[in-house]
């Protein structure tokens, strides 16, 4: 295994992830594709800590453990947003929330 | 003398082939992981039904905390189970439960994807790859970095150690802070509102 195996699934993540960003129409579905993408950030992270710095070193891994820390926070944020919106419009379609639509 | 000396040469031998099986096993094993992994990314971009992305997506989480073990950061894949698949997962379970109506599963079921909007986003997501490929390609730095398999010690320790006594002891407290508000937040931003009578 080379460093290169792990990049190349991280970037295949990454874009599926900005893929489902994208096109999903269901805010939910957006969430899915912005864990997909904070994963493949913490992979690279863990995959260079191992490669490129001294087998002592794993200051990479730990700023991983904070991504995944930030990911939990965000989760739960974004859920919290999507219940204020669900109960406001009765719907978490992104398109169908333009109240403030000119 | 001489029997003993082709012994040393078939326990060599024997040696190699153990060896050689035990790198090919590894290489199975962690292209098994890489392909569960993207698979079910896949899945998760694409299926219609919502219940069935997020249990797509647990799988996605476990074939990471693979790559993690992979990677030697045992504690890391820990982490990555206990909070993604035990906690994430779950959230977003719930988030689905409370969102959709009341006999219906699957959110967008009807035209859940516009056909323009898909062409559009399968381009970009295509081309910004290909970038990616490219520069993972080309990067004279990262090239020929092989793992060479030596095992190294557990990493719960040193991680403990840097967080709570070394380097990282502001960022541990600044993320703390970050959670303590991003709870409170979620719980104000959810709640019904109660008006005043």
């Amino acid at each position: 295994m080379t460093l290169q195996h792990y990049l190349v699934i991280s970037a295949i993540l990454f874009t599926l992830g900005i893929f489902a960003v994208l096109t999903r129409r269901n805010a939910i579905s957006i969430l899915m594709g912005i864990e997909l993408i904070l994963n493949s950030c913490n992979l690279n992270f863990a995959a260079f800590s191992r490669f490129m710095t001294p087998p002592e070193d794993i200051s990479g891994q730990i700023i991983a453990i904070f991504g995944i820390v930030l990911a939990a926070a965000e989760a739960a944020v974004f859920l919290a947003i999507i219940l204020a919106i669900y109960r406001e419009f009765g719907s978490i379609r992104p398109n169908e929330v333009d109240t403030l639509k000119g | 003398m001489k029997r003993g000396a082709a012994r040393q040469v078939i326990l060599t031998i024997r040696l190699r082939q153990l060896k050689r099986m035990e790198f090919t096993l590894k290489t199975f094993i962690f292209y098994g992981f890489a392909l569960m992994t993207i698979a079910s990314a896949l899945v998760v971009v694409t299926v219609r039904n919502i219940v069935h992305a997020a249990f797509s997506l647990m799988v996605t989480l476990f074939g990471v905390a693979g790559l993690y073990v992979f990677l030697q950061a045992d504690f890391l894949a820990a982490t990555q189970v206990i909070v993604y698949v035990g906690g994430i997962l779950v959230l977003i379970l719930f988030g689905v439960m409370m969102t959709s109506g009341r006999f219906e599963i699957s959110i967008d079921a009807k035209s859940h994807i516009e056909r323009g909007q898909l062409l559009i986003g399968g381009v970009i997501a295509l081309a910004l790859l290909m970038l990616l490929l490219t520069v993972i390609a080309n990067t004279p730095v990262w090239k020929n970095l092989t793992d060479d398999g030596t095992e190294l010690p557990p990493t719960t320790e040193r991680i403990g150690e840097l967080i709570l006594n070394g380097q990282f002891l502001l960022p541990f407290e600044v993320v703390s802070v970050l959670l303590l508000v991003a709870l409170i937040g979620a719980a104000l931003i959810s709640r019904k509102e109660v008006r005043d009578q």
